[in-house]
């Protein structure tokens, strides 16, 4: 069933707007997503009629919160089709649930000379984490190369592997490049060592759908605003078996069972990890958000941004000079490119004025663009709501940047 | 001619233009103009990097003046630089370190020395400024 684009379009109110008057073509689909009026409709009815802290009081407006924001953790559940509602974390986005992971198993799993393997395609927030860990244990990073198409090399991974290494964490697609790696087979490499995955589906999650259990990876990590809900919400999935043995990684109020001066118990998952007034309004809001995604159906958004995305790269290749930089086989609709003499700087400030907005720069992932010897580029990342003129419109601000700068 | 004069005159020189596209082509007009920093100016120590584009400064003294020379490698960037030295350069280090560069507000060209945008301009006007802290307390001793 193909989807009725201008339907879904209505249900987006900032996509009404002009912007330097023009009207908006919103392609940084990357860096956040926008929200349909279900989600905001949500946080408004919250905040005006259903406010109260969680899990704390005895009197109805803190129980019925509870229970939604209990709900909201089995939605996300069943959307990633965890095991156990006890799996899903509630943080405040993919930066903090790797930060999460890489203190606390890194707390008691890694130690010295041991090793950490993550991918060149990395975004920082999936690097530095890691980064520092490898610091506080003397630990050392290691990372999987990729060809010049921006595919990871799996062969040159498994020689990476050693007795001492400890974790793998990549992400299922590339932030700068939109290549989609095939963590399948990352995970089954680690896991016949006994490594465990971390997978980073900050740019995967919005493009179809993601089954924890089938793809055995042993966490999962996503945002809620790139996934059309609100922004500081998050997901830290993780596999029963390892977040029991985790310690605790930030302490404060609802992580805790006990609490004297001598010594403190923990509760338990998913408690131990969500320390201090979680952002509830914003886990229902996201879950209001996965339904609405749902309503409109995985299948049908990843088949109709494919096709943006071939219409866009065909467009896209037919300027002169324009170089697409990722050209992997397995790609979510994204791209990223380089005009021929041009700064990417200069191109995205004029087709801003045109009401057009890409992401400009290295894209928080400067060890891609080193790998390419580029300093940065333009990234078109296109959403459902995003239409085929749209992408004319794009094609046609570069013809008259290429004009202005050429 | 001192600073606001300069300043009143790029304001009224923009004041032309009504659309994007006419301010940017003149910015492009104006990063040709520029004068050529010497190629020796051109590493990383003279360099001011920013997220999005990099700026090269230098500075020099003469007869109680500032001399500013730089360059962008992105067009846009290097417009504005070329703007910003029209009106600082051959100015006092006092004037230079206190200056209210209010042009850059009313040509609407605000965002670009926002502190988020990180293309080197901000950095470079506070360079411009340390440099004229440096001249002028050498002058004085």
């Amino acid at each position: 069933m193909s989807l009725d684009i201008q339907k879904i379009r209505n249900d987006f109110p900032i996509l009404k707007q002009e912007i330097y008057g023009k009207p908006l073509v919103y392609f940084d689909n990357g860096a956040t997503t926008q929200k349909p009026q279900v989600v905001i409709d949500e946080e408004l009815k919250i905040y005006s009629h259903e406010n109260s802290n969680i899990h704390r009081g005895v009197h109805y407006l803190s129980e019925q919160l509870t229970q939604r924001f209990e709900d909201a953790r089995k939605v996300v559940q069943k959307f990633i089709n965890a095991k156990h509602d006890h799996e899903i974390i509630f943080t405040s986005g993919t930066t903090q649930s790797i930060n999460t992971v890489a203190y606390s198993f890194g707390d008691r799993y890694v130690s010295d000379e041991d090793e950490v393997i993550i991918s060149t395609l990395e975004h920082h927030s999936n690097i530095v984490p890691w980064q520092l860990l490898c610091e506080r244990k003397k630990a050392n990073l290691k990372v999987i190369p990729i060809n010049d198409n921006g595919e990871l090399l799996l062969d040159e991974f498994e020689k990476l592997i050693t007795s001492k290494t400890k974790i793998v964490a990549v992400n299922q697609v590339s932030n700068a490049l939109g290549t989609v790696n095939d963590i399948k087979r990352i995970i089954e490499i680690s896991h016949k060592h006994n490594i465990p995955v971390l997978i980073d589906g900050a740019q995967s999650i919005q493009h179809g759908k993601i089954d924890v259990q089938e793809l055995d990876c042993d966490f999962f990590v996503f945002s809620g605003h790139k996934l059309y809900g609100p922004t500081g919400i998050g997901i830290l999935y993780g596999k029963e078996k390892w977040l029991n043995k985790m310690p605790p990684f930030m302490a404060g109020g609802e992580m805790i069972k006990k609490v004297s001066f001598e010594k403190t118990s923990f509760n338990e998952l998913p408690f131990k990890f969500e320390a201090g007034t979680p952002n509830y309004t914003g886990a229902i809001a996201m879950a209001k958000a996965i339904e609405y995604i749902q309503s409109i159906g995985l299948d049908e958004i990843a088949t109709y941004e494919k096709e943006l995305l071939n219409y866009a790269t065909e467009k896209l290749q037919t300027i002169k000079g324009l170089k697409i930089i990722g050209t992997a086989k397995e790609k979510v609709s994204l791209i990223s490119f380089i005009l021929e003499n041009i700064h990417h700087y200069d191109a995205g400030m004029v087709i801003d004025k045109m009401g057009i907005a890409v992401r400009t720069g290295h894209h928080c992932a400067e060890p891609v663009m080193n790998r390419f010897n580029i300093e940065g580029t333009l990234r078109a990342s296109f959403s459902f709501y995003n239409t085929k003129e749209e992408i004319d419109k794009l094609y046609n601000a570069l013809l008259i940047v290429k004009q202005m700068f050429g | 001619m001192n600073i606001d004069a300069k300043q009143d005159e790029i304001v009224e020189e923009f004041s032309i233009f009504d659309d994007w596209m006419d301010k940017y082509n003149y910015l492009i007009e104006l990063s040709r103009e520029l004068p050529p920093i010497d190629p020796k100016f051109k590493t990383n120590q003279y360099l001011i990097e920013g997220c999005q584009s990099k700026v090269w400064l230098n500075a020099d003294f003469e007869n109680g003046l500032l001399k500013f020379s730089a360059d962008s490698d992105a067009i846009i960037t290097k417009g504005i630089v070329a703007l910003l030295i029209r009106v600082l350069n051959n100015q006092k280090p006092e004037d230079v370190m206190n200056v209210n560069l209010y042009f850059i507000d009313k040509i609407g060209l605000q965002q670009n020395l926002s502190p988020t945008r990180s293309n080197g301009l901000l950095a470079m006007v506070k360079q411009m400024k340390l440099y004229a802290l440096a001249y002028h307390s050498k002058n004085k001793k």
